[in-house]
C-alpha cells in the first residue's frame, strides 16, 4: 500500500483531535506516515500509534517556535521528499487549521502540487482520492481531486470519527536542515490563549451560541450556564463579538470558526448567510429567537420563538434536574 | 523613498445572492451581482492607513479578474488608493489558486512592491492560502493574518491571533502581509473619493505582458479538478413552537428524545 502523509497538529506532544480523524481518513487511502515537528514531537507517537500510524516521524529545533510557518513547510518537505525516495506516497494530509492550510499551500508550490483545503471528507477514487467540500456558505458539496502532483489537502475537524487502529507508530527522526528563508518572520512573543475548561469549539459535540440577541457581556452567563449544563463549547455572533461581548476566537462563521457538532444552538442569532457558513452543516439545528421570521428558522431541526431570557435558563434547569 | 504597497484585492459574488457553479463548474460569476470582496476592503484600509503614517508612499490595487472587476478596483480607488492594475485575459477562466497566485506574483514583480498586501481569504474561495503562496513564489517573509499592523523603519510588525496562542511577528520588508476582519472598520468612500477615483489611472495587463503561457493557467492549466457539484439538499422543515410559559422545557424534551441529554 502506498504511504500518506499527515502532520500532526499538536500542543507540547498532545495531538490534537482533529489530527486522529485525520488518521481514520488516512487508513483509506494508504498506510499513514504521522510528521511531528516541534516541543513534545516525539511524545505524540503513542497517541498517533493507537490511531494507525505505522511510523512516526520527528524534528525539533528552535526555529519551529521562533519563525512563522516556513521552518514546518521545510520539515513536511523533508518528510515527503524522505517518504517518497522510499517508495510511493499517494498523499499529504494536512488539519485545516490557519497555520496547517498556510504550511500545506506552501508545500504544494514546493513540491508543484495542487492543494484542496478545507475537505470533508476523503475517499479513494481512480485518479487519486476524492475530496468533498462545502462552498458557498455551504449551501453546495463539491467533489473534487487534485490534478497535478502528489496531493496536498487540508481536513477540516469534524469530518471523520476517531477511530482506533493499533499500529507499529515506530519512531524516526527526521533531518531537517533549514535555509534562509525559514527565518524570514521572526515570532517575537507568543501569548497562549486560556483555557477555559469547555471543550474546543471546532471539536465540541455540542455548540450553543449566542448573538446581538444576548444584549450584553454580562448577559453570555445565561449562554455559558447552558453550555455547562450540556458540556458544550460557547459560540458566539460577529455581531455580539464586536459589540464586545464574548472573544473573537469564539466566533462561529465565514471569519471565524467553522463548526459541525452534533448539536448547534442558536440563541439570539439571526442566521445571517455569514454566520450559516460556519455552522449549516451541524447535525441537529436548534434555535431561540423572538423574531419568527429570523432566517435561522429556515435552518432548525427545532426552533422555539420566545425571548431568549425566558427560555435558555428554563432549558438550563430541565437539562439539570433530567440529568440529575 | 516611496514605500511602494500592492493590495491584492477580488472581485466575488455577493454572498447574500443566489450563488452557484457554471457548467463547467467554475464559479458562476454572470447571474449574481460582483463586488470587492468585503475581507479585501480591510486590506485597502490598513494599506492606505500604512500609507497615511508613511512619508512618502503609494498604494496600488492589483486585481486578476473579468472585465466586472474593474467595479472592484474602482471601489478601492475610491477608498483613497492611488493607482490600480487589472489583469485579465480570456484564458485567465477557470484559473485555482496555483495559477492565480502565478499570475498575482508575475504582476506585483512587474510594479515594483516593498509590501504586498492581502485579504485573509476570498469570500467566494474562501480558502485563505493566497498570501502564503504568494510569499513563497516571491521569495519573501510572510506575515498574515494580523489583526494588527504596522510599517516602520523597513520592518513590519503585526498581532496574530492563532487557535492555541496570540503572536507578535516582525519580518523585514519586502514582504506579503494578510489583514483580518479584526484589524479595524474599512472606510467609505466619500462624495470627493468617488469623484476623484474616475480619474485615478487604471493600468490593464494580460498574459502576454506578464509572460505567462495559456497553458499554466485557466481551467486546463489548474492543478485540481472539480468532479461534481450539487446543490445541498435542504434542511427538512423543523418543528417550530412559540413558547408560551414552556418554551425552554418543550426544547428539553425534544433534546431528551433525540438523546443528547
Ligand atoms: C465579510 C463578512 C464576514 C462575516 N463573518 C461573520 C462570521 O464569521 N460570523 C457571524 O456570525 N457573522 C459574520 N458576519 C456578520 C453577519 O452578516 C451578521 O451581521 C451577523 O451574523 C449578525 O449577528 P446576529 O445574528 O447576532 O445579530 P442580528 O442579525 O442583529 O440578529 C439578532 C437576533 O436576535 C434576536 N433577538 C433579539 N433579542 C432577543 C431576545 N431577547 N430573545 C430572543 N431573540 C432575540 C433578533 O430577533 C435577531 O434575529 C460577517 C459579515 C461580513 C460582511
Ligand atoms: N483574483 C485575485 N486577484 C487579486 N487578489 C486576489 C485574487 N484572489 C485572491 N486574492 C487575494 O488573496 C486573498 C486570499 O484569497 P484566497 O486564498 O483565495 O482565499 C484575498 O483576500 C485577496 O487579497
Amino acid at each position: 500500500m502506498a504511504d500518506i502523509l499527515v502532520y500532526v497538529d499538536h500542543v507540547d506532544g498532545a495531538v490534537r483531535k482533529p489530527t486522529l480523524e485525520l488518521l481514520t481518513l488516512a487508513r483509506r487511502l494508504g498506510d499513514p506516515v504521522a510528521v511531528a515537528l516541534g516541543n513534545g514531537a516525539a511524545d505524540t507517537a503513542a497517541a498517533l500509534a493507537e490511531h494507525g500510524a505505522v511510523k512516526v516521524l520527528t524534528a525539533d529545533a528552535p526555529e519551529f517556535a521562533e519563525y512563522l510557518v516556513v521552518p514546518k513547510v521545510e520539515a513536511l518537505q523533508a518528510a515527503y521528499e524522505s517518504v517518497s525516495a522510499a517508495g510511493s506516497l499517494a498523499a499529504v494530509l494536512v488539519p485545516s487549521s490557519a497555520e496547517g492550510k498556510e504550511i500545506a499551500a506552501r508545500l504544494a508550490v514546493r513540491i508543484g502540487s495542487g492543494i484542496i483545503t478545507d475537505a470533508v471528507d476523503l475517499e479513494a477514487g481512480d485518479e487519486g482520492p476524492v475530496a468533498t467540500q462545502s462552498a458557498f456558505a455551504a449551501s453546495f458539496t463539491t467533489k473534487s481531486r487534485v490534478s497535478k502532483g502528489t496531493p496536498v489537502i487540508t481536513v477540516k475537524p469534524n469530518s471523520a470519527p476517531v477511530e482506533a487502529a493499533p499500529a507499529a507508530g515506530a519512531v524516526e527522526a527526521l533531518a531537517v536542515s533549514f535555509s534562509e528563508k525559514a527565518h524570514g518572520t521572526k515570532v517575537t512573543s507568543r501569548t497562549p490563549r486560556e483555557s477555559t475548561g469547555r471543550p474546543e469549539l471546532t471539536e465540541a459535540a455540542i455548540v450553543v451560541s449566542g448573538g446581538r440577541g444576548v444584549n450584553g457581556a454580562e448577559n453570555f452567563a445565561i449562554i455559558e450556564a447552558l453550555a455547562d449544563s450540556l458540556g458544550a463549547a460557547v459560540g458566539a455572533s460577529r455581531a455580539a463579538v464586536d459589540a464586545g461581548w464574548y472573544p473573537h476566537s469564539n466566533q462561529v462563521g465565514q471569519t471565524g470558526k467553522s463548526v459541525s457538532p452534533q448539536l448547534y444552538i442558536a440563541s439570539g442569532i439571526s442566521g445571517a448567510i455569514q454566520h450559516r457558513a460556519g455552522m449549516q452543516t451541524s447535525k441537529t439545528i436548534v434555535a431561540i429567537n423572538k423574531d419568527a421570521e429570523a432566517p435561522i428558522f429556515d435552518l432548525v431541526d427545532y426552533g422555539v420563538v420566545g425571548d431568549l431570557f425566558d427560555v435558555v435558563p428554563q432549558l438550563t434547569e430541565e437539562v439539570k434536574s433530567r440529568k440529575g | 523613498m516611496s514605500l511602494r504597497i500592492v493590495v491584492c484585492v477580488k472581485y466575488v459574488p455577493d454572498a447574500t445572492g443566489d450563488r452557484h457553479f457554471a457548467d463547467d463548474l467554475t464559479v458562476d460569476r454572470d447571474d449574481v451581482d460582483g463586488l470587492l470582496s468585503e475581507l479585501d476592503e480591510y486590506a485597502v484600509e490598513q494599506a492606505l492607513q500604512i500609507a497615511e503614517e508613511a512619508d512618502d508612499a503609494e498604494v496600488t490595487v492589483l486585481t486578476v479578474g473579468p472585465e466586472d472587476a474593474k467595479d472592484a478596483l474602482r471601489k478601492a480607488l475610491s477608498m483613497g488608493a492611488d493607482k490600480a492594475v487589472h489583469v485579465e485575459d480570456d484564458d485567465l477562466h477557470g484559473t485555482d489558486v496555483m495559477g492565480t497566485s502565478l499570475v498575482l506574483a508575475k504582476a506585483i514583480e512587474k510594479v515594483g512592491y516593498d509590501v504586498v498586501i492581502a485579504g485573509m481569504a476570498s469570500t467566494d474561495g474562501t480558502m485563505g492560502v493566497l498570501p502564503a503562496i504568494l510569499a513563497e513564489r516571491l521569495g519573501v517573509p510572510q506575515v498574515t493574518l494580523l489583526s494588527e499592523v504596522k510599517i516602520e523603519d523597513g520592518v513590519v510588525t503585526g498581532r496574530r491571533d492563532g487557535d492555541t496562542a496570540s503572536e507578535q511577528l516582525e519580518a523585514s520588508l519586502p514582504a506579503v502581509v494578510s489583514v483580518t476582519d479584526q484589524s479595524g472598520e474599512a472606510r467609505y468612500p466619500s462624495f470627493k473619493g468617488i469623484m476623484a477615483a474616475k480619474k485615478k489611472p487604471v493600468e490593464s495587463l494580460d498574459l502576454e505582458d506578464l509572460e505567462i503561457d495559456a497553458d499554466e493557467v485557466g481551467l486546463e492549466g489548474a492543478w485540481t479538478a472539480v468532479d461534481s457539484a450539487a446543490e445541498r439538499p435542504a434542511r427538512t422543515a423543523g418543528t417550530i413552537v412559540k413558547d408560551e410559559g414552556e418554551g425552554g422545557k418543550q426544547l428539553a424534551e425534544f433534546l431528551a428524545s433525540q438523546k443528547f441529554i
